[in-house]
């Protein structure tokens, strides 16, 4: 059984704490199981199921500290493993950054978990495959798409006293359709606790829309455009993207060793200063009931997790109201500093509007609508700038109306640049464990076109 | 190394500090955290894993299977990570298991487990086969595979001189130290470096009647130097210009044989590196970086070095002539390709310039992708993918070869551990080197305006790879002939037929040298693998440089 109980967790853990002799010792134990369905070519190309059970133990003397897994749980092997981490604590050299590990602490109530999603079988996989690819094949067109869900636990204990439990659940979904020709092509994605809240049918038909109305693009010139940037062109959960990129650099001990975009002249960092359009607010929050998370680090939190020392996830403004209100830190950082030790978010949550997103193209005069954007990466981290390009449905808009699909177009952007050239925001929507709007940006820099569809 | 060992070399201040799961770096790790000395012992003897593979085979065709292989795996890592003077993590792993894959009702289906005993082997099978009767329900056309006869018996082991794990931990960590120092004493204000070691231990076995036992390693020395200047509110880095490569750890030996003198002091490395030679001169080039003069946009001739040259050559000729991408199994998620089958079929289509001949290839000496046999039991060989500068062929697996009715797979499978599935992954493409006798000197004299570009930077490519905009690591001007300066905020825009049809001088076999990637990705749920790409220094005319430089 790869999903145990807080109880049955706990027993496993007690017992191997029971087993220290170190100054020091923790158990984690974290199990799951990810299934998964792949389709090209209107149909099934792989399909999988595996399951994990693993404990992870760490112990400590003095500054010294070793770590053995297993994932054999009779009393002998949970005992050799603690014996393992041990022997290794003595023979490591001292970590001059070692932090003593936490004692007991207080979690926020989060609950990241749907029964409905550790329910799904593979016969589920299969019927939410067709539902994607049969609308498609009755049109003439080409799907591809992937499906992964998840259902897991982590459970975490030490000497000194520190226990924590969560289970989680996550369905990922994606689909792009491309026309017979090989001239239009559009995507949509989803990602949900609750498996029930996904309509691969649906998401689907969103991505058929756009294939057929992406074909014959026309080529308009590169330059700065206003542009609608939905959710997914801000957030992805295949590469890299330029909103996780900013929150990922949120980081206070680069910042303060001068090797950050919020590094300030002669030394110091930017916290507090005011660097984005007074609307731009983001915060943390485990227990938003859309995008729940785990309250505590190593819980496989959903955006740069939080690590695994047990700290409490906590609800944190990181930029409000356009300042820079707080930045992350590691325990080592944060003691040397004299400060709270923030950890990174498990999940991110943008302060968006009201309007819809046809509302937003209601009301451009003229711009870019971007379905997606792909290969993004960092060309000058001192000023987050980035570049990538857009893909599977980028479409003129003119007098509050989509006129024609337009060719996509390389660009290079930082956004921090991005983030104070806000017209609009939309509302939130979920993406990759997260909740970001729609943007509308003007003067949003394309380099170049592509000619790739 | 013996347990002893070990623990004599850990006494001395040494010892490995073992983590599960993902570094900080990102970097996958594929296995269970082992002490090191598990690293070294062998794994189980030829004549079992062919009696457990024949379980699998026999289980599979006993449930209906038309056609079964099987992976026995071992797969063995060690990653040390550094910053400074601190040993941040070492990393040992190791992950044995089976993956069986079949066809049943004419539709793939695949299982793995790291139950590694007879029973367990065969319900493994039985499962393959019923996913695979399962997803039939929706499948139009049967799979067909390319032929491909059996070669029985085989073994085959990638020719090291010195077994990286045999390697004291304590020796590894002292050369990192060194780098790191080193790096420190000319300059640099922060240094990470790192050792990446694999040994792929691989039994293949299939209905075909290939048994194939396989020992593969690969190594990667790396580090990032970074130089801060806080007054100005500056930092640049810059990265190692080794290349992971199909070797032992003899590729630190960093033989004075193996180096290729290059302008401005600069050191090609062929396959040997000095990675205490190149953190020194990388602590003073980022230094010098933080002063560089930034490039004035425009149109220039492009001198590219083959450590740079490598990765142009992977996203622009090495994915888009993936035949998987061609047909469209990776729409959804790293695209398609410009390079369609009209294009292959007319034997005309201008890809470059007649000077372009780029071959891909799984025997290439020292190459991350050589081995003997790929994962489907096809024997490794070469093959033209650009010749005088047309598109003539494609890299492909047994399935896909089938759908264009060619006779034969190029051998392209390949899966990352047991537990994944194979699929087709990319071989070693490289760009042939010149005839004439020219160096790097020879080709920069002959430049009037343009840059000398090194090292792997800022790389992205549109998902048909097609339009691309490509940084680096090092930037020189030439002007008139002559190397005139360190310039900065470089990047180059074309797409990829421009550019290779830009391509206008080849250095000579002399200055021929690998680059490689270790962690290539692709497919969903993601997979790794690791290839290299050779070529001599290059010109291309007229290509159009931006200047990244912004502020905010």
């Amino acid at each position: 059984m790869a999903i145990l109980t807080k109880d049955e967790a706990k027993k496993i853990i007690d017992k191997v704490l029971s087993y220290s002799k170190a100054d020091e010792l923790s158990a984690n134990l974290t199990g799951g199981r990810i299934g998964n369905i792949r389709y090209a070519r209107n149909a099934v190309s792989t399909s999988g199921e595996g399951t994990n059970l693993s404990l992870s133990v760490t112990a400590a003397f003095g500054k010294r500290s070793g770590t053995a897994t297993i994932n054999e749980f009779d009393d002998a092997s949970l005992e050799k493993t603690v014996r393992r981490a041990e022997e290794i604590a003595r023979l490591a050299p001292e970590n001059p950054e070692y932090m003593p590990m936490l004692g007991p602490q207080t979690y926020l109530a989060a609950d990241p978990y749907s029964q409905n999603t550790a329910n799904i079988d593979p016969a589920y996989r299969s019927q939410a495959t067709f539902d994607s690819i049969d609308p498609c094949r009755k049109k003439n067109l080409t799907a591809a798409g992937y499906m992964e869900d998840t259902t897991r636990f982590t459970a975490i204990g030490n000497t000194k006293g520190l226990s924590a439990y969560n289970r989680e659940t996550s369905v990922e979904f994606s689909i792009t359709v491309r026309t017979a020709d090989g001239t239009g092509s559009g995507y949509s994605t989803r990602d949900v606790t609750d498996v029930s809240k996904l309509s691969t049918k649906d998401a689907t038909e969103i991505a058929m829309q756009k294939a057929m109305a992406s074909t014959n693009a026309r080529a308009l010139e590169p330059g700065k455009y206003t542009v609608i940037l939905e959710p997914a062109a801000l957030l992805a959960n295949v590469d890299a993207s330029l909103m996780a990129a900013m929150m990922n650099s949120l980081d206070a001990r680069n910042a303060e060793e001068g090797r950050s975009f919020l590094s300030k002249k002669g030394g110091g960092t930017r916290l507090g200063e005011k660097l984005f359009d007074e609307r731009v607010t983001i915060y943390s929050d485990p227990t938003n009931a859309e995008v729940p998370a785990a309250a505590f680090g190593g819980g496989g939190g959903r955006f740069g997790g939080g690590g695994s020392d047990g700290r409490p996830q906590e609800k944190v403004t990181w930029i409000e109201k356009g300042v820079v209100k707080n930045l992350s830190y590691s325990r080592y950082w944060a003691d040397k500093k004299g400060v709270k030790a923030i950890p990174p978010p498990a999940n991110f949550i943008m302060a968006g509007g009201t309007e819809s997103l046809a509302d937003m193209i209601k009301s451009t005069e003229k711009g870019i609508l971007v379905t997606r954007f792909w290969y993004i990466r960092a060309v000058d981290p001192q000023t987050l700038l980035y570049t990538g390009l857009t893909r599977d449905g980028t479409f003129y808009i003119e007098n509050g109306q989509i006129k024609f699909p337009v060719k996509n177009f390389r660009f290079n952007e930082s956004p921090i640049i991005m983030l104070n050239n806000l017209e609009s925001l939309g509302k939130p929507v979920r993406l990759a464990g997260n909740l970001i709007p729609p943007l509308k940006i003007r003067d949003f820099t394309f380099t170049s076109l592509s000619d790739a569809v | 190394m013996k347990r002893r060992d070990f623990i004599h070399l850990s006494g001395m201040g040494m010892g490995a500090l073992l983590t599960a799961g993902i570094p900080a770096t990102g970097i996958p790790v594929l296995g269970n955290s082992v002490v090191p000395e598990y690293l070294l012992e062998p794994g189980v003897d030829v004549a079992t894993k062919k009696r457990f593979a024949d379980i699998a085979l026999n289980a599979a065709k006993s449930k209906g299977a038309t056609y079964t292989d099987v992976r026995i795996g071992r797969y063995l890592q060690q990653f040390m990570f550094t910053r400074e003077m601190k040993v941040q993590n070492i990393v040992n792993a190791e992950s044995y298991g089976v993956g069986i894959r079949v066809i049943a009702n004419g539709t793939w289906g695949f299982a793995a487990t790291s139950n590694v005993t007879p029973d367990a082997i065969a319900r493994c099978a039985e499962t393959a086969v019923a996913i695979a009767k399962a997803n039939s329900k929706f499948q139009t056309e049967p799979v067909v595979l390319a032929p491909q006869k059996g070669v029985g018996d085989v073994t085959w082991k990638t020719p090291i001189t010195k077994n990286a794990f045999e390697i004291p931990v304590q020796q590894k960590i002292e050369l990192l130290m060194k780098v790191n120092s080193e790096a420190m004493k000319n300059g640099a204000g922060f240094v990470t470096s790192n050792l990446f070691f694999v040994n792929e231990q691989k039994y293949f076995a299939s209905t075909d009647g290939t048994y194939a036992d396989q020992d593969i390693h690969r190594v990667w020395p790396t580090f990032t130097v970074t130089a801060v200047d806080k007054a100005a509110g500056k930092f640049k880095t810059r990265d190692a210009l080794s290349s992971p490569m199909g070797m032992g750890y003899e590729y630190l030996d960093g033989l004075a044989s193996e180096k290729i003198a290059a302008p401005n002091g600069l050191v090609g490395y062929r396959n040997s590196y000095d990675m205490v030679e190149d953190a020194i001169l990388a602590a003073k080039q980022a230094k010098e970086k933080l002063t560089a003069k930034t490039v004035q946009p425009g149109k220039y001739d492009l001198v590219l070095d083959p450590n740079h040259l490598g990765l142009t050559i992977h996203e622009s000729v090495g994915h888009p002539t993936e035949l998987d991408r061609v047909l469209g199994y990776e729409a959804n998620y790293a695209g398609t390709s410009f390079a369609t089958l009209d294009k292959w079929k007319t034997k005309k289509f201008n890809y470059g310039s007649k000077l372009v001949n780029i071959v891909a290839d799984k025997l290439q000496p020292h190459s991350l992708g050589k081995v003997g046999y790929d994962d489907e039991g096809v024997p490794s060989k070469e093959w033209d993918l650009i010749k005088d500068g047309i598109l003539v062929n494609y890299q492909a697996i047994r399935d896909q070869a089938a759908i264009l009715g060619e006779k034969e797979s190029n051998g392209c499978c390949y899966a990352d551990n047991w537990d994944s599935v194979q699929f087709q992954r990319m071989p070693n493409v490289s760009l042939k080197h010149g005839n004439e006798k020219r160096s790097v000197f020879d080709m920069i004299k002959g430049v009037d305006k343009g840059i000398y570009i090194i090292g792997r930077g800022s790389y992205s490519i549109d998902q048909q790879r097609y339009n691309f905009q490509f940084g680096g690591q090092l930037f020189y001007e030439i002007k008139n002939g002559e190397l005139v300066g360190m310039l900065d905020d470089v990047a180059y825009q074309s797409n990829t037929q421009e550019f290779w049809n830009s391509c206008a001088q080849l250095c000579d076999k002399d200055d021929y040298r690998m680059f490689g990637s270790f962690f290539d990705g692709k497919g969903q749920p993601s997979q790794v693998s690791a290839v290299s790409h050779g070529s001599a220094t290059t010109r291309f005319n007229g290509v159009n440089v931006i200047n990244t430089g912004r502020k905010i």
